[in-house]
C-alpha cells in the first residue's frame, strides 16, 4: 500500500467525514434558523463558546473533549437565554441584544484566554477557524480495518461528537418535523394547539448550541456559521416545500463539506502540477474552504434558481413584457380597423412586429410598410379588446369610477384577464356597449 | 490549578494618573486618544444603525474586512511596496467591506432571501475567503506576514504613533459626517417609507451609513480587532436606549459611553500587563452597559419592575376593597379566601385608613367605602361596555373587566360613563351613582364566582 493511499484513510476519510457530519447537522438546523429570521443567531452563539470552553479547561485542567464540550454547551445555552432575556425583558431589538451578549461573552474568553496564556495552551485562532487538519485516525488503514472492532477504540473524538451531533439533529427534526413547522410558521397556531412554540424554540436553539459546540473544533465557529447559513438559503431558493427545503439543505451542506474539503487538500498539488508553477502544493485551510464552497453554491443558487433566481426572474419579466408590447400591438391595429385608419408598422418597435409575425398574428399589406391583423391575430385582439372595455364598463358601473379616467387601468388589467373572469365581468345575455358608445366585441366560443 | 492565582499587580496611583491624563509617553497618550476618538464616532454612528434595526450589519462588514487586508498585503507585495503599511491594508479592508455590504443590500432587495440569512452569509463567505488567503500569505516565501493576523483580535501594541494620527482622524471624520447627514438618517431611521415617498434617495444614505460603518469598523480593526469592533458600535447606543426616547438624546449619550469606553479600557490595559486591549474596552462599555439596563429610571429593568410590583399592589387592593364593598351590597361575608396573596393589601389598606379589623369582623372605614364605590363603579362601567360594545355573554366578563379596571384613567372613565349613558344604563345620565352588576355577584353558597 502506498503512503498516499495510507494518507488518504487515515487522515483524509476521518477529517472529511468530520466536516461532513458536521455539515449535515448545521444543515438540517440551519433551515429552521433562516426561515425563522434566526439566521445570526448561529454567529453569536459561536463567537460566545470561547469563554465556556477556555474556563471548562481552567477547572480541569485538561484538553479532554467532555468537559471542553460541556463548557461550551453551557456558554451557547446561556447566549441563548441571554438573548432572550434582553429581548423580552429589557426589550432591546433583537440584532442588538445578540450582539451585546456575544461580543460581551468573547471579550471575556479572550481576556480569560490572554491572562492564563502560560497555562493554557488555547489559541483563540483554532477557536475561530478550527483544526480540521489535525484529525487522525491512526490505525484506520484500509476499509477493512473498519470491520475491526479495536480500530473504532481509536477514532478521533471529532469524528464521535459530529457524529452524535448530526444524528441527533436529524432524529430530532424528523421527530419534531410537524411541531417545528407549524412553530416556524405560525408560532401562535402552535401555542393554540397545546404544544409551547416557546419551548420549541428553545430546544431548537439548544440543539444549534450543541452543533456549534461539536463543529467548532472541527471547522471553527465563523464556518459553523457557513453551514448552518449558505446551505438553508440556497435550499430555500430552490424549493417552497419544507421538507424538502430541510432535506435539500443538509444535501447542500454535505455535498459543500466534501467539496471544500477536496479542493483544499488536493486543489493547490493539482494546480501546481497543471500549471508547472512553482507554488508550495500544501494544503489550504479546508474549514475556509468549505465555507467559501457553501458561498459558491449559494451564488450560483441566487442567480440560477429555476423559479426564485434572479436570472429565471429576469426572463419571466422580459417575456412578460414582450408580451405586453405584442397585445398592445394587436390591440392598437383592432382598433385602427375598427376606426378604418390605416396601420402603419413604423410606430411600433420592430422586436414586437417581428414577434407577432412570427406567432402569424400580423403580416405585411403587399408592397407596402402597412401592416394589417391576421385572422388569428384579430381573434386575439378581440378578445384584449373585450376585456378591455368589459373592465371599464365594469370600473365605472360597480366602482363608480369617472368614465375618462378607467383607458389607463383597463390597459393594464386586459393583459392579465382569463377566460374565467371574462364570465364574471361579463353579465349574461347583456349585449355591452362600451363608455364612448363602442361595441364590445362577443366572446369567442 | 484555578481560576484566582492569575494575580492582577495593580500600578501605583501616580502612574494611573499619568496615563488618564495622558502623560505617561507619546505612544501611550497617542494609544489612549485613539480609542477615545474611536468610541467617539463609534457610538455616534451606531445609533443610526441600532434604529434602523442592522445593529449586526458592523459584524458582517468587520468580519468582511478579512479578506481585503489578506488581498491588499497581497496585492502591495506583488507590486514590490511594503505589505505592512497600514493605509494600504486599510483600503483593502474597506473594500472588501463595500462588497460586501452592496452583496447585502442586493440579495435582499433581488431575492426573497431575508436581510439576516443575507447578512449571516456574508459575513461566514467572506470571513472564510479571508481565512484561505491568509494561509496562502502563510505558504508564501515572502517575509513580514507575521502581523496580518493581529487585526483579528486587535493589538494596540503594534500601533505606531502615525498609525494612531491615522485611526484617529479617520473616526473624528466619520463622526463629522455623521453630524452633517444627521437629518436625513435620522428621517431614514424612523419612517424610510414615507423618507422614500418624500423623494429622499434612501438606498443611497444607508450606503452612506454602511460607508461609516465600514470606515468605524476599519479604523477599528487594529485597536480592537475584527471580532469586538462591533461592540463599539452596538453597546453604546443600546445602553444609551435605556436612558432616552429622544435622538437629540441618545445621540451624545451615546457617543459619551463609546468615548469614556474608548479612554478607560486602552487606559487599563495599559496599566496592567497581558490584558488586550480591545477586550477590555468592550467590557467597560458592557460594564456601563448593565449599569444602565438596571438603573435607567423609565425602561430600566429596575423601574419596570418596581412599576410592576406597584401595579401587582394596587391590583391586590382594588380585590379587597371590591370584595368587601360587594358583600356589603349582597349581605353576605365577603369571599376573600378565593383571592391569593391579599394579605399584604389588607395591612396596607388598614394603615391607609380604609378598613378596619380583621377576617369576618373586616369592614370597610367610610373613606375605604367611597373609593372601594369607585372601583366597583369603574368594574361594573367596563364589564357593561364589554356586554352592550363588544357583545360578550354576562357571565363572561368579570375576568377580563378584572384586568382593566386597574388601569383605567379618568378619560377612559368619562368614556364609558358616556357610553352606558348612550344606552340608557346610568340611573341618571350624568350621576356618580353605582350601577347594577351584569351577572350576579357571588355569594357564599354559590362556592364561587360566575
Amino acid at each position: 500500500m502506498t503512503t498516499l493511499a495510507q494518507q488518504f484513510w487515515t487522515m483524509d476519510v476521518p477529517a472529511g467525514l468530520t466536516a461532513v457530519f458536521a455539515a449535515l447537522a448545521c444543515g438540517v438546523l440551519g433551515s429552521f434558523l433562516v426561515l425563522r429570521k434566526q439566521a445570526l443567531m448561529g454567529d453569536a452563539i459561536s463567537h460566545a463558546v470561547l469563554p465556556g470552553i477556555v474556563i471548562a479547561f481552567l477547572l480541569t485542567g485538561s484538553r479532554a473533549t467532555l468537559p471542553v464540550l460541556v463548557g461550551a454547551a453551557v456558554a451557547g445555552v446561556l447566549t441563548v437565554v441571554l438573548v432572550e432575556a434582553l429581548c423580552r425583558l429589557a426589550r432591546v431589538e433583537a440584532q442588538a441584544s445578540m450582539g451585546v451578549v456575544f461580543s460581551l461573552l468573547f471579550a471575556l474568553g479572550v481576556i480569560l484566554v490572554r491572562r492564563t496564556a502560560d497555562r493554557v495552551d488555547l489559541d483563540p485562532d483554532c477557536v475561530l477557524y478550527g483544526q480540521l487538519e489535525t484529525i487522525f485516525w491512526e490505525r484506520l488503514t484500509g476499509p477493512v480495518a473498519l470491520l475491526d472492532p479495536t480500530v473504532w477504540a481509536d477514532a478521533p473524538h471529532q469524528l464521535a461528537s459530529t457524529g452524535a451531533i448530526a444524528l441527533l439533529s436529524v432524529a430530532a427534526v424528523t421527530i419534531l418535523f410537524k411541531e417545528l413547522r407549524i412553530a416556524a410558521f405560525d408560532p401562535g397556531l402552535a401555542t393554540a394547539q397545546g404544544f409551547r412554540a416557546g419551548v420549541l424554540h428553545y430546544v431548537l436553539m439548544v440543539l444549534v448550541a450543541c452543533a456549534v459546540v461539536a463543529s467548532f473544533e472541527a471547522v471553527g465557529s465563523i464556518l459553523v456559521v457557513a453551514m448552518l447559513v449558505c446551505p438553508a438559503a440556497s435550499a430555500r431558493l430552490l424549493t417552497d416545500r419544507l421538507s424538502s427545503h430541510v432535506w435539500l439543505s443538509a444535501l447542500i451542506s454535505a455535498a459543500s463539506a466534501a467539496a471544500g474539503y477536496v479542493i483544499a487538500g488536493f486543489g493547490p498539488a493539482a494546480v501546481a502540477r497543471l500549471t508547472g508553477w512553482d507554488i508550495a502544493g500544501e494544503a489550504l485551510s479546508a474549514s475556509g474552504m468549505i465555507a467559501a464552497t457553501s458561498g459558491l453554491v449559494l451564488a450560483a443558487a441566487i442567480f440560477l434558481a429555476p423559479s426564485h433566481g434572479v436570472v429565471a426572474r429576469a426572463i419571466r419579466r422580459r417575456r412578460l413584457r414582450a408580451r405586453i408590447d405584442r397585445e398592445d400591438l394587436l390591440a392598437s391595429l383592432f382598433r385602427d380597423e375598427e376606426q378604418h385608419r390605416p396601420s402603419d408598422a413604423a410606430v411600433f418597435r420592430a422586436a414586437t412586429v417581428r414577434a407577432a409575425r412570427r406567432l402569424g398574428q400580423v403580416d405585411f399589406e403587399p408592397g407596402g410598410t402597412r401592416i394589417r391583423l391576421t385572422e388569428s391575430g384579430r381573434t386575439e385582439a378581440r378578445r384584449l379588446i373585450r376585456a378591455h372595455r368589459l373592465w371599464e364598463g365594469y370600473l365605472v358601473d360597480e366602482l363608480g369610477a369617472r368614465p375618462d379616467q378607467v383607458h389607463r387601468t383597463a390597459t393594464e388589467l386586459e393583459h392579465v384577464t382569463d377566460a374565467a373572469m371574462d364570465r364574471e365581468l361579463a353579465p349574461p345575455g347583456a349585449e355591452r356597449r362600451d363608455q364612448s358608445g363602442k361595441p364590445v366585441p362577443p366572446r369567442d366560443s | 490549578m484555578s481560576l484566582t492565582d492569575t494575580s492582577i499587580s495593580f500600578p501605583p496611583w501616580s502612574q494611573v494618573f499619568d496615563v488618564l491624563a495622558f502623560r505617561q509617553g507619546y505612544n501611550t497618550s497617542a494609544v489612549v486618544l485613539g480609542t477615545t476618538l474611536l468610541g467617539l464616532a463609534a457610538g455616534t454612528v451606531g445609533v443610526f444603525t441600532l434604529l434602523r434595526r442592522r445593529a449586526l450589519m458592523g459584524d458582517v462588514l468587520a468580519h468582511a474586512t478579512l479578506p481585503g487586508i489578506a488581498l491588499a498585503f497581497l496585492a502591495a507585495t506583488a507590486l514590490g511596496m511594503e505589505g505592512r503599511s497600514l493605509p494600504v491594508l486599510l483600503l483593502g479592508a474597506a473594500a472588501t467591506a463595500v462588497l460586501a455590504a452592496a452583496a447585502v443590500q442586493a440579495v435582499t432587495r433581488h431575492t426573497r432571501l431575508t436581510e439576516d440569512t443575507a447578512m449571516a452569509a456574508a459575513l461566514s463567505v467572506f470571513f472564510g475567503v479571508g481565512v484561505v488567503l491568509l494561509m496562502v500569505i502563510a505558504r508564501m516565501p515572502v517575509g513580514n506576514q507575521g502581523g496580518l493576523k493581529t487585526f483579528i483580535l486587535g493589538q494596540t501594541a503594534a500601533m505606531t504613533g502615525r498609525d494612531t494620527m491615522l485611526i484617529g482622524g479617520l473616526a473624528l471624520a466619520a463622526f463629522v459626517v455623521t453630524g452633517l447627514v444627521y437629518k436625513e438618517l435620522r428621517l431614514v431611521c424612523f419612517d424610510a417609507g414615507y423618507a422614500r415617498a418624500r423623494g429622499w434617495p434612501v438606498g443611497a444614505l444607508d450606503l452612506l451609513m454602511m460607508a461609516l460603518v465600514v470606515t468605524i469598523t476599519v479604523v477599528g480593526l487594529q485597536a480592537v480587532g475584527l471580532v469586538l469592533v462591533i461592540a463599539l458600535v452596538i453597546i453604546p447606543p443600546t445602553a444609551a436606549r435605556f436612558w432616552t426616547s429622544q435622538l437629540g438624546v441618545m445621540l451624545p449619550v451615546s457617543a459619551a459611553i463609546g468615548a469614556i469606553s474608548g479612554y478607560l479600557g486602552a487606559a487599563v490595559s495599559a496599566l496592567i500587563p497581558r490584558l488586550p486591549t480591545g477586550a477590555i474596552i468592550v467590557l467597560t462599555a458592557g460594564a456601563v452597559f448593565i449599569v444602565s439596563m438596571l438603573a435607567a429610571p423609565h425602561r430600566g429593568l429596575l423601574a419596570t419592575a418596581l412599576r410592576a410590583l406597584a401595579l401587582r399592589r394596587r391590583t391586590a387592593e382594588h380585590h379587597v376593597l371590591r370584595a368587601l364593598f360587594e358583600s356589603r351590597e349582597t349581605g353576605a361575608p365577603p369571599s376573600l379566601r378565593e383571592l391569593r396573596g391579599i394579605g399584604g393589601a389588607v395591612a396596607r389598606l388598614d394603615r391607609r385608613g380604609l378598613l378596619t379589623g380583621r377576617g369576618a369582623s373586616m369592614a370597610l372605614t367610610a373613606r375605604g367605602l367611597s373609593q372601594a364605590a369607585q372601583i366597583t363603579r369603574n368594574h361594573r362601567l367596563w364589564e357593561q361596555f364589554l356586554v352592550d360594545y363588544a357583545e360578550l355573554a354576562p357571565s363572561h366578563v368579570d375576568f377580563s373587566a378584572d384586568r382593566v379596571e386597574h388601569v383605567l384613567t379618568p378619560d377612559l372613565v368619562a368614556e364609558l360613563e358616556a357610553a352606558a349613558a348612550a344606552r340608557g344604563r346610568l340611573p341618571t345620565p350624568a350621576g356618580a351613582e353605582l350601577i347594577p352588576s351584569v351577572h350576579p355577584l357571588r355569594s357564599p353558597d354559590a362556592g364561587g364566582g360566575p
